[in-house]
């Protein structure tokens, strides 16, 4: 693996989120130092969609013959259009990127299903260290990926914590793999 | 350690020249400014070099040699490694390119005890944009060493001197007459605008109007919030000092942009307003409108006092809540006819304030509208007053009724044995209370519902967050080359556009989260949807 090697490996089979769902991950190794970490969740089933569509639309039907309105009808299609175009552009995230450039920062980008991309750049000044916590939700425990940045004025104390991957939210084998490949790099700056 | 490059884009296609730059200290990473092109004078180079160094205040020096050779011209490599030896540096940065190719190539030659020359792993940035300096890290030094080199960028290729530069301003730069003049306007129309500022603000923080109840009015009233917040804007954009760092150099051009685009929304309001005697036409049709609101109050009430959706009320009490509304209500009218002759000139005056922002003339309206649905504001204080009694009321009997009592000490529900006759007392006080439930309910219910209607009336703002920095794209590159990243400027986003535009929200919904209403709601605790909600400028 000579620098400057672009390496490609995908491997989705054996992933899946907290709930059970299958999530698929990509690592890119771009340079010795630069690795970039794509975790996909699943894309919005057609079979949801046309349940929730034609539920509410048997409603306004429902309601259209007891009321006589038509009006029913017309905010239904509406109510179902907007709230469509709401969820894949604010809600539905499809997939979420980690790049970590070592010497420079990290940047955690999340992608809707919309096509709308929001990132976040965090430098490496700022940036304590790379760690999976434990979280205790309801009834279970979790494991979430988090960047614990510090204040440069005070290295030793962590001043924030950026949770990563939070709306695909993977498993501790997934994470496990991320993990190492982000402490090879801070280790080596 | 990885050496890292911060190269701009307009670089790409420059001709093979010297690279001009800084080495940032302790990072290990070095900024090209510009590309200077051949043919050159070496000496001309120096002195021109040191002169900027000079004016700018930034250590600039020649970083090494970029070439990228067009046809006929071969055998550059040896002359440019040979010019590492005209100008002495620690590290010499070679890069280079190929035409058809995207990538560079890029040695370092490091000048060490014996004069040999070694390679280092590299990284290559190409950046994009607009700098924007903040604090001691690594990105914006490198920002703030491109702001600050600005007389680095005033010769260009194209100009007729001995030196030729190519720089990220080569595509042309931007200048506009209008920003000139402004810039030279600008100074004594700051002065004049602090002092009547400073006039202002003595006047209102005069002893007269800081009595307790102006005070307490002024508070709630927005109008007199918007003109602090108005006030405060003001005195930010027009002090004569001149903006310490950048973000507070874009919170004043902020202000000062909304400042403007608020009043010239206010003119265009006011040329329609008084343009057909709309004034008059509107005014004609408030007191009608403030009567027909009375009267289906009144109905309302009546219905209430007779037997609303087939629920049966307790007459004694329904009667009397029904009388008691009613009266205010008649007082209420009363109180608007006496009013009706002055409503004309009032609102003409009003609508002469929205000269000093669309904002302004909206914020007295909502104010207008709160005095007019006053009344309907009493009536929910009321109901929600009796039934926050009456519910605290059987709670506690509740307890009573099941021997147990709240201990305020330790803030829980604690066992205790009440004598007979307290017994006896608190059960027949429980059941009055519980039967008389029902109407009390209807009315809050009632009212509350209007109450909620007429607080959403005014709109709604939200809250974003800002959004700012930077994104990097790893490019595609051939092997052999170092990796390349592109730098691009993470842009704002419309909604925190938004947000610092917006000096300030009359924020209608309450302040709490909708579980906390619900459970005011219930609980009948009055709802206060005045507080403001602060806006934090970042």
């Amino acid at each position: 693996m000579q620098n400057g090697d672009q390496q490609y490996s995908m491997e989705d089979e054996t992933y899946t989120d907290i709930d059970g769902k299958a999530i698929s991950l990509e690592c890119q190794r771009h340079s010795g130092f630069c690795r970039e970490f794509t975790v996909s969740s699943a894309k919005v089933s057609i079979g949801r969609v046309m349940v929730y569509t034609c539920a509410v639309w048997l409603t306004a039907y429902i309601i259209f013959f007891v009321t006589e309105n038509t009006a029913v009808l017309s905010s239904a299609i509406i109510i179902t259009l907007v709230g469509m175009m709401v969820h894949i552009h604010f809600v539905k995230v499809d997939h979420e990127t980690l790049l970590i450039i070592g010497s420079l920062g990290v940047q955690v980008s999340s992608s809707y299903a919309s096509g709308r991309e929001s990132t976040d750049f965090i430098e490496m000044g700022k940036i304590k260290d790379i760690v999976i916590n434990e979280a205790i939700h309801m009834q279970r425990v979790i494991y979430y990926l988090c960047i614990l940045l510090k204040d440069p004025s005070e290295p030793d104390a962590v001043s924030s914590v950026v949770p990563l991957f939070q709306s695909s939210k993977p498993r501790l084998n997934c994470l496990v793999k991320v993990y190492k490949s982000c402490q090879e790099i801070l280790a080596k700056c | 350690m990885v050496l890292k490059i911060f190269f701009p884009q307009c670089c790409n296609k420059a001709d093979s020249g010297l690279l001009v730059g800084r080495w940032i200290p302790g990072q290990n990473s070095a900024v090209v400014l510009a590309v200077i092109h051949y043919p050159f004078i070496p000496g001309q180079v120096k002195q021109y070099i040191h002169q900027m160094r000079g004016q700018s205040g930034v250590d600039l020096t020649v970083l090494g040699s970029w070439s990228m050779p067009k046809e006929g011209q071969e055998g550059m490599e040896s002359f440019l490694r040979d010019l590492s030896t005209i100008f002495p540096q620690g590290q010499w940065l070679q890069l280079s390119r190929e035409m058809g190719k995207i990538g560079f190539r890029c040695h370092i030659l490091t000048r060490d005890q014996n004069g040999k020359l070694v390679q280092q792993e590299k990284e290559l940035k190409e950046e994009n944009g607009v700098p924007d300096p903040q604090t001691e890290s690594q990105l914006p030094q490198v920002f703030g060493t491109v702001c600050q080199s600005e007389p680095l960028f005033f010769l260009d290729k194209y100009d007729d001197s001995p030196v030729k530069l190519t720089h990220w301003q080569s595509e042309g730069r931007e200048g506009s007459i209008i920003v000139e003049l402004m810039k030279q306007a600008s100074t004594p129309v700051c002065l004049l605008t602090t002092w009547i500022l400073t006039l202002w603000t003595s006047l209102c923080s005069s002893r007269i109007l800081n009595v307790r109840p102006m005070r307490f009015i002024s508070s709630k009233l927005s109008t007199c919030v918007q003109l602090s917040y108005r006030t405060e804007h003001l005195q930010t954009v027009s002090s004569p000092t001149r903006a310490s760092t950048h973000t507070h150099f874009m919170r004043k051009a902020n202000i000062f942009v909304s400042f403007f685009v608020d009043v010239s929304l206010g003119l265009l309001l006011i040329s329609w307003l008084y343009r057909e005697n709309r004034i008059g036409k509107l005014a004609n049709t408030l007191v009608p409108a403030a009567d027909h609101v009375a009267k289906e109050l009144e109905e309302l009430l009546q219905w209430l006092m007779g037997a609303p959706a087939g629920l049966k009320m307790n007459r004694a009490l329904d009667q009397v809540l029904g009388r008691f509304f009613l009266y205010h209500i008649h007082l209420w009218i009363s109180y608007i006819h006496l009013m009706s002759p002055f409503i004309e000139m009032i609102l003409w005056y009003v609508g002469l304030s929205a000269c000093l922002g669309l904002t302004f003339a909206l914020s007295l309206l909502s104010d207008i509208t709160a005095l007019l649905t006053f009344h309907i504001y009493c009536f929910y204080v009321y109901g929600a007053r009796l039934y926050c009694l009456k519910v605290y009321g059987l709670s506690s009997l509740w307890r009573l009724f099941r021997g147990k009592k709240w201990n305020v000490l330790r803030q829980r529900v604690d066992s205790c044995s009440y004598d007979l006759d307290q017994l006896f007392i608190g059960t027949l006080l429980f059941t009055i209370l519980l039967f008389l439930l029902p109407t009390t309910a209807l009315y809050y219910l009632v009212f509350t519902m209007l109450r909620l209607v007429v607080v959403m009336f005014p709109g709604i703002f939200r809250s974003y967050r800002l959004a700012e920095g930077v994104k990097f794209r790893v490019l595609c590159e051939e092997p052999g080359t170092p990796l390349h990243l592109m730098m691009d400027i993470n842009p704002l986003k419309v909604s925190s556009v938004i947000q610092t535009y917006r000096t300030t929200t009359y924020s209608c919904y309450p302040k709490d989260s909708w579980l906390a209403l619900c459970k005011k709601l219930f609980l009948g605790e009055l709802i206060y949807p005045w507080r403001h909600k602060t806006t934090k400028i970042d």
